[in-house]
């Protein structure tokens, strides 16, 4: 559905994305991963025709370089933020971009139920929160229904609630035979929605991973910080200690290094025995470790 | 493996929209955002203002002048047309991409099934005729006035005169898209569209005179370089039409009589319908180079 090759960005003298390659099949999910400036969305906004570049993408085959209109007819994008005429009304915004789709009729009603926004069709587009915005997008991006669905950092300005409601919703649609492709930061989206991860760290890419092996490179050798009062921690030292963790002890609380499929199974025991737990994080071993140094 | 390779084995059927399509829906929508802006309905109100105050004091004035006075109220109004129409075109024009790059707007709409030729033509189409209403507007309201007084209004020239100050807004929309496109800052673009517009209404003629003194510039250089200004093209069209004549203007207008005489009207309308064609076509190159973040 994708295929990139040797995608080169740069602005300036400073490089966006180096010399990237990928390719995305028909049905297939894959996650742009990386922190911020690791040039995911320079990639997204490559795939969509909307920066020039060195190297070639083709969408659905078609070069996005020279036939960029058809090519985008391919995708439904959903930006961070939907910046969109503000006083236009969701049945006004729904129908002007089914226009440009060339989307001779829309049920507008199921196209805002698809995406869990009914009823909102006589609003205006400024009183929509955040959440339904992003819906709003994704019903736009879905008109036409179109093989590919491209997602920048989409869940990025929605709150906790917002955004497992909309992982959800976007699971339920990558499950229909579309290819998704997605940038995101956070590794649960990106547990939850992909298959393939591209690993990216300042522009180009670390590693090209199945999502398993992700969560494996991602959680090997992190580190719990529980924090709790001091008189159960001893207990909880012990008690982690039986099963097997090795626990130390940092002045505020305890570092637990756990495997990556095993991060909660310390607060599930500690639970279990009634030892309560204040507050926790996950680390690096090295923020860790700097967090031991500065203690002592 | 070379592109086109590549689309023959992996091609996807995909359909996208035609052009006239896009730009037709584009434009539809920029025309009635336009009509409902405030900045514009501000500009038509002072326009219609200005023409109604020419056409009734005009009209008072003459009596029972009759065609003459119609006249008079028809150089008023090119007075007015020069002021306000060139504003309010380069403003609407200035704040047409700039703004919706600002506000993120553009990056979302490129990244539909549309070229970025079918969004500068759909805006400039939807501008155009928000233009086109205003002036209309305008023009028919003070039409209107003048029969009410009692003054034996002529259709033709009231109508000639529209089309003209239709011309006038189309080549200063054009020049407003391109600095538009060539703004990162919606503030800055309509800066520079009130700055260019000064600088034809005001700076332009004083820049001439200027010239003329210091360089002792021929009187055919002079008439050529006040040609280039576009509202100077439209007010000597204009003078043209009501008076098949441009002495008024002096040693240019003379010379320009006597030179060009039928060939005038030709050199008028090239260089309106130049500052049309060449800023905007500049403007889709531009466009179609930038980023839209």
């Amino acid at each position: 559905m994708i295929r990139v090759d040797h995608l080169t960005k740069k602005f300036g003298s400073f490089t966006a994305a180096g010399d990237i390659s990928l390719a995305l099949a028909r049905g297939e999910s894959l996650a742009l991963w990386g922190s911020n400036g690791a040039g995911k969305t320079t990639i997204i906004r490559c795939v969509l025709g909307l920066l020039s570049f060195e190297g070639t993408i083709s969408v659905g085959g078609r070069d996005i370089a020279r036939d960029g209109k058809r090519a985008r007819s391919l995708i439904g994008y959903v930006p961070q933020e939907l910046a969109f005429y503000d006083d236009l009304r969701v049945w006004e915004a729904v129908t002007l971009f089914a226009r440009l789709k060339g989307v001779a009729r829309v049920d507008l009603d199921a196209t805002l139920d698809h995406v869990g926004i009914p009823d909102q069709g006589g609003k205006r587009i400024r009183e929509l929160s955040g959440g339904m915005k992003q819906r709003l997008a994704l019903a736009i991006a879905l008109l036409g229904d179109p093989p590919l669905l491209v997602l920048d950092e989409v869940t990025a300005s929605l709150d906790v609630c917002g955004r497992a409601e909309l992982v959800a919703l976007l699971g339920r649609l990558s499950g229909q035979g579309r290819s998704l492709l997605f940038a995101s930061h956070r590794a649960d989206e990106v547990t939850s929605l992909a298959q393939r991860v591209l690993m990216l760290e300042k522009g180009r890419v670390n590693a090209e991973v199945p999502v398993n092996q992700f969560v494996a490179k991602l959680g090997a050798g992190s580190v719990l910080h529980l924090h709790m009062p001091a008189p159960s921690r001893a207990l909880a030292m012990e008690l982690l200690r039986g099963h097997g963790f090795a626990p130390t002890l940092n002045g505020v609380g305890i570092l637990v290094p756990v495997p990556a499929t095993q991060k909660a199974v310390p607060l599930r025991l500690l639970a279990e025995a009634r030892l309560s737990v204040d507050d926790f994080e996950l680390l690096s071993p090295r923020d860790a470790s700097l967090g031991q140094e500065n203690h002592a | 493996m070379s592109a086109t390779a590549l689309e023959t084995r992996e091609a996807v059927e995909a359909h996208a929209p035609g052009m006239i399509s896009n730009v037709l829906t584009l434009a539809w929508r920029e025309l009635r955002d336009a009509l409902r802006a405030r900045s514009f309905l501000l500009y038509s109100l002072a326009f219609l203002a200005l023409g109604l105050g020419v056409s009734y004091v005009s009209a008072a004035s003459t009596g029972s002048l009759g065609l003459s006075g119609f006249g008079r109220t028809t150089a008023g109004l090119i007075n007015i047309v020069l002021l306000v129409v060139p504003l309010m075109a380069l403003s609407t024009g200035a704040g047409a991409i700039a703004g919706d790059r600002e506000r993120g707007m553009l990056l979302f709409l490129l990244a539909q099934p549309v070229s970025r030729l079918e969004v500068v033509l759909g805006k400039y189409l939807g501008l155009a005729g928000a233009l086109v209403a205003c002036i209309t507007l305008g023009l028919g309201a003070c039409s209107l006035v003048l029969a009410l007084q009692g003054g034996a209004t002529e259709p033709r020239t009231m109508l000639w005169l529209a089309g003209l100050s239709i011309l006038l807004a189309l080549s200063m929309l054009s020049v407003g898209v391109l600095v538009s496109a060539l703004a990162r800052r919606a503030s800055v673009a309509v800066g520079t569209g009130v700055f260019l517009w000064l600088a034809l209404v005001f700076v332009s003629d004083l820049g001439i005179m200027a010239g003329t003194l210091a360089m002792r510039l021929p009187v055919k250089s002079l008439f050529l370089a006040t040609l280039c200004n576009p509202l100077q093209a439209f007010k000597m069209w204009a003078l043209h039409s009501i008076d098949a004549s441009i002495d008024v203007l002096g040693p240019a207008g003379l010379y320009a009589m006597d030179t060009y005489h039928d060939a005038l009207p030709w050199m008028f309308g090239a260089s309106l319908i130049g500052w049309i064609v060449v800023p905007l076509l500049l403007a889709v190159v531009v466009f179609s180079k930038r980023s839209p973040v």
